[in-house]
């Protein structure tokens, strides 16, 4: 014994430990992609040094299947892209085909959907905040979250009948019109959730475990988002003045006034920050125009089978994760040539390896939570 | 810059560029692919220009002929402009990757290597992306049949 200590002595203690590089699977059923997402690792002992996404696990080939369908019967495939934002997706074709044909839309229309796509924004987001507080350990925020997306999925229910897939929207206006309780419903939901999101605030915002977890941690830097081209509320939290809202205002959006939300910092926490502020935002454009929704049709009149005039139609608008654009090539057939839809979640994605680099595992499940991924939105 | 500024601006950088407005929102530009890359990096690095946000990326098939397409904006001046790159070699389409420009470029080209089987040489990992390894031919080419999955109407 007293050999071994003498030993010690005479040789100061190195780290010999030599470390090697390893691969690890995360996914395609890890709870934390959010759905059918594999991850690549390449790691050094539990440090992140390189992340390689493995997607299409949902691929279903929705371009494809547009070539054959006509433009009515695209709209309902866009639902199950990004399914949280689905009534903003199916506003997008609607645009692009309204665009096409150079229809009027009626007011009414265009003030409802703005309201609805406002509610789908938010829903998205409380969604998001409760899966998020969950990824990094705190069950509450799961069911606070998804308590309080309940009431706006009810709305839906009784507008359109539908809670999640909304196919609200056709070419040309809205399936129907609102349900009479829409505008108090809403009104009571606004009142409610005023006082419930301080709530999200105290639980989470403050809380030392999740700022620690969160405030520098995958930095994202403002050119490295424009070059990803990483948008939505990812996107504005790197200082990127990316709202289509604002840039480019569709429906009711030029009349409303809001705030674009913008934070310099990059980090998880800053991508936090930006869409507990877009909620608020949310609340005050639904305020505006909650009682002054104009009346009159439901919808422009469309024939039963549409064709666009050849050419080239790219309409984007802005989904709670981003940047949708839709592409739509006409041959003044009934169904189009070529469709692509530019997800927003597929670009943010792709900035996954750089952001979370050097970083550990632990880290790369807060990362991935504050890019909200919906993975049928990156496979399509 | 509006579009007749633009079209000076790119006619005296590469005068073989053919622009067209008609059937689009957007000032259109189409090149051959040698060309590419080249106007590619003029319009990302020029002061006046600097489309230093790349969009939308993605092919089309019209059978005479590929298009691969760049949508393509400035965060700075706010002006937009199309990019095309056309292609009538159909047995083995190619042309320069443009991801050491715009890092976005790797996963789209990826996309559209997987769906059109168009290659881009010097891509630092074009592999299939959204099918399988094993995949067998390119989906969104309009010559593409598949008598098992596609159900014909």
């Amino acid at each position: 014994m007293l050999e071994l200590i003498t030993d010690t002595e005479t040789e100061p203690t190195v780290n010999k430990t030599e470390t090697q590089e390893y691969f690890v699977n995360m996914g395609p059923q890890h709870p934390s992609t959010h759905g059918v997402l594999r991850l690549l690792l390449t790691l050094d002992g539990e440090i992140v040094k390189k992340v390689e996404p493995h997607i299409g696990f949902i691929h279903r080939s929705i371009e494809k299947m547009c070539e054959k369908d006509s433009y009515q019967q695209i709209v309902h495939l866009t639902d199950r892209m990004d399914y949280l934002s689905c009534h903003i997706n199916n506003e997008a074709v609607c645009l692009t085909v309204e665009n096409g044909l150079q229809l009027e839309i009626p007011e009414r229309v265009k003030v409802i959907r703005t309201i609805i796509s406002e509610l789908t924004r938010l829903a998205s987001h409380q969604l998001w905040w409760g899966v998020m507080g969950m990824d990094l350990g705190a069950i509450t925020s799961f069911l606070y979250g998804f308590r309080d997306r309940e009431l706006i999925t009810d709305i839906f229910e009784e507008t359109c009948g539908a809670r999640l897939t909304m196919n609200y929207n056709i070419p040309g206006g809205l399936m129907f019109d609102i349900h009479p309780n829409f505008q108090k419903r809403t009104k009571d939901f606004l009142k409610y959730f005023k006082e419930k999101l301080p709530e999200y605030d105290e639980l989470l915002t403050g809380n030392i475990i999740f700022t620690e977890r969160t405030k520098g941690i995958g930095i994202l830097s403002h050119e490295d988002a424009i070059s990803f081209g990483v948008t939505g509320p990812s996107g504005r939290a790197s200082g990127f003045a990316c709202d289509i809202r604002k840039k480019i205002p569709y429906s009711a959006y030029d009349r409303v006034e809001f705030k674009e939300i913008i934070y310099t910092e990059g980090d998880s926490f800053a991508r936090y920050k930006v869409r507990i502020d877009e909620m608020w935002q949310s609340m005050y454009i639904i305020e505006q125009l909650i009682d002054n929704i104009p009346e009159g049709e439901i919808k422009a009149k469309t024939k039963a089978v549409i064709k666009l005039p050849p050419g080239e139609y790219y309409q984007r608008v802005e989904t709670a994760r981003g940047d949708l654009g839709v592409f739509i090539i006409s041959d003044n057939k009934k169904s189009p040539y070529r469709v692509k839809f530019r997800s927003p979640g597929f670009s943010n994605l792709s900035a996954l390896n750089t952001m979370s680099q050097g970083f550990k595992i632990a880290d790369l499940v807060a990362i991935m939570s504050t890019l909200d991924l919906v993975i049928p939105d990156i496979d399509r | 810059m509006n579009n007749e500024e633009l079209k000076n601006k790119i006619s005296i950088f590469l005068s073989s560029a053919e622009f067209s407005e008609e059937g689009s929102q957007y000032l259109n530009v189409t090149v051959t692919p040698e060309h590419l890359f080249s106007l590619a990096e003029f319009l990302r690095n020029d002061e006046d220009l600097s489309f230093d946000y790349l969009f939308c990326l993605t092919g089309v098939d019209w059978i005479t002929h590929f298009l691969v397409i760049y949508h393509l904006e400035s965060v700075k001046y706010k002006h937009t402009i199309v990019l095309k790159a056309k292609i009538t070699d159909r047995e083995n389409p190619a042309v320069k990757t443009v991801s050491f420009i715009w890092k976005t470029a790797e996963f789209h080209e990826r996309e559209v290597y997987d769906l059109f089987g168009i290659k881009f040489p010097e891509h630092p990992d074009l592999r299939r992306l959204l099918l399988d390894e094993d995949w067998v031919g390119y989906p969104l080419r309009k010559d593409y049949t598949d008598k098992a999955n596609i159900v014909e109407l």
